[in-house]
């Protein structure tokens, strides 16, 4: 809960004034004061699934990179492959340390115009990424700019979200790919826009100059309204994520983790000398560090929830990482990093919940796919 | 102002004594701030609660708290249809959601009055 002492060395979004009209309730997120939500929790997951939902991503960090050898710079950081990212599109990444374990997980975005590169970084991380970043800058013809406190993001998430955003742009929303970004015109002001985000659903996230992020929060509330558009706070936003089957640093993944074990490999491309490489490739050599991360549901009354331990055979095998309610299978979801002898879907595992051993069962994830 | 009836843990519950029994709950300004309540574990009757220590807890979509006790003492009786009413903390944390009456032995040295934690609750906001 939020105390007086803490509020005053929080940070806060453009929209913190909008979202306390709005009733949302606040609380600390990763140094931020951040609406954790407007209404019930899994009400707004449900809506995010069926109509659209709008999110202030303003806590996330931004950072723009750009120079002769930004490039270069980039394939040092982080863990895929910057030099195959054309310009205008947008690849998931991992910031490892020498050891090969997470620091953060990251997006790495190529500028339309080719002229750099722009990174999305979690919350929690953004001081520590930046002190990697500049610390590797230094080998490097490249600049690392923080762009966190001069721009807004406003993510909108659902089925409904291209028609909502195409009536505030500019150019033709149809023609963005997943997974790319354009220079465009949002209520009339120039901006960038990606076609990602964090739900599972389509959707897109803005970024926004700052001074604009008021305006252009309430057109997409003005124009969405009608089409059941609401404010989705970050209770949700966790929900939505875990049922999509997508990582959240400090649950999943962390620095104990490597991206190997955490089924994140699509991230890792070893054509180039990142930090971190020597010792994933020895992890790789050995077959692996011997446990994986998996999906289980369970019907139980109690959910899991992270540090609740796994159990097989009367022994601790493993510590969930995530749990949530999941409005829309209707169980309970957790992950959990379990021995490779006990990650196949199918697997009868339980958890422990104070004194009681409760059932779950290790199914394939994600645990939800939107049809497209 | 919340009921000056009864009295007041740091930890938003409150505790009503009648002669050699409390009745045990939760503030509605902690039901507030937990929301969205989905699972509520009690002690048994005949089970024994200690003041200051957790007796049970509950559970929202996002999150699980302890439940403490402002006394000592042995269970006499619990309100067994809240767990599945959870709806009555929001409408009535102070009477009609109370949790358990306990058979008071001690009771913890931190209680406060209602105008004491009306206060306790201004410095949160």
């Amino acid at each position: 809960m939020p105390t007086a002492k803490l509020r005053g060395l929080m940070r806060t979004t453009a929209l913190e004034s909008i979202h306390t009209q709005a009733g949302a309730r606040l609380v600390p997120f990763a140094g931020w004061n951040m609406p954790v939500q407007y209404g019930p929790i899994l009400d707004e997951a449900r809506i995010v699934r069926s109509k659209a939902g709008l999110f202030d991503l303003g806590h996330m960090g931004r950072v723009n990179v750009h120079g002769p050898q930004a490039e270069d710079f980039l394939q040092k950081l982080q863990t895929n492959d910057a030099s195959k990212i054309p310009p205008g599109r947008i690849r998931y990444s991992m910031i490892l340390n020498e050891d090969g374990l997470t620091q953060d997980d990251i997006l790495v975005y190529r500028n339309p115009k080719n002229d750099g590169f722009f990174l999305v970084i979690n919350a929690g991380n953004t001081e520590r990424d930046l002190e990697i970043m500049r610390t590797t800058a230094k080998d490097f013809e490249c600049e690392v700019q923080d762009r966190t406190a001069d721009t807004g993001m406003i993510a909108i998430q659902g089925p409904l979200s291209e028609q909502i955003t195409q009536r505030l742009t500019a150019s033709d929303l149809s023609e963005l790919k997943y997974y790319a970004w354009m220079d465009t015109e949002i209520c009339g002001q120039p901006m960038t826009i990606s076609r990602t985000g964090y739900t599972g659903e389509d959707g897109f996230e803005v970024y926004v100059p700052a001074g604009h992020e008021a305006d252009v929060w309430n057109a997409f509330l003005e124009v969405g309204g009608d089409d059941g558009l609401q404010p989705i706070g970050l209770g949700a936003r966790d929900t939505l994520r875990h049922e999509a089957g997508m990582p959240l640093y400090g649950h999943e993944i962390n620095e104990t983790t490597n991206p190997l074990e955490a089924g994140l490999d699509f991230a890792v491309k070893f054509t180039h000398d990142f930090t971190g490489r020597a010792a994933l490739e020895a992890v790789q050599q050995k077959g692996g560090t011997g446990r994986k991360l998996v999906g289980m549901t369970a019907a139980s009354k109690r959910c899991p929830r992270q540090g609740y331990p796994i159990v097989h055979d009367g022994k601790d095998v493993g510590a969930v990482c995530s749990g949530s309610i999941s409005p829309t299978l209707g169980t309970n979801i957790a992950t959990a990093y379990v021995p490779d002898a006990l990650a196949e879907p199918g697997t009868e595992l339980q958890f422990r919940v104070r004194e009681a051993l409760e059932p779950c069962v290790v199914v394939p994830t994600p645990f939800y796919k939107r049809s497209r | 102002m919340r009921p000056d009836d009864r009295q007041y843990l740091k930890s938003h519950e409150w505790c009503k004594i009648d002669g050699e029994t409390a009745t045990l709950g939760i503030t509605d300004h902690a039901v507030a701030q937990l929301s969205d309540l989905v699972f509520l574990d009690l002690p048994a009757v005949g089970a024994s609660v200690t003041a200051g220590e957790q007796y049970g807890e509950i559970e929202s979509v996002k999150a699980v708290s302890s439940l403490y006790s402002a006394v000592s003492g042995e269970v006499l009786e619990v309100n067994a249809e809240l767990p599945d009413n959870l709806e009555w903390l929001s409408e009535d944390a102070f009477e009609k959601a109370w949790m358990i009456k306990v058979k008071l032995t001690d009771k913890s040295g931190d209680l406060m009055d209602a105008a004491a934690y009306e206060e306790t609750v201004k410095a949160e906001q």
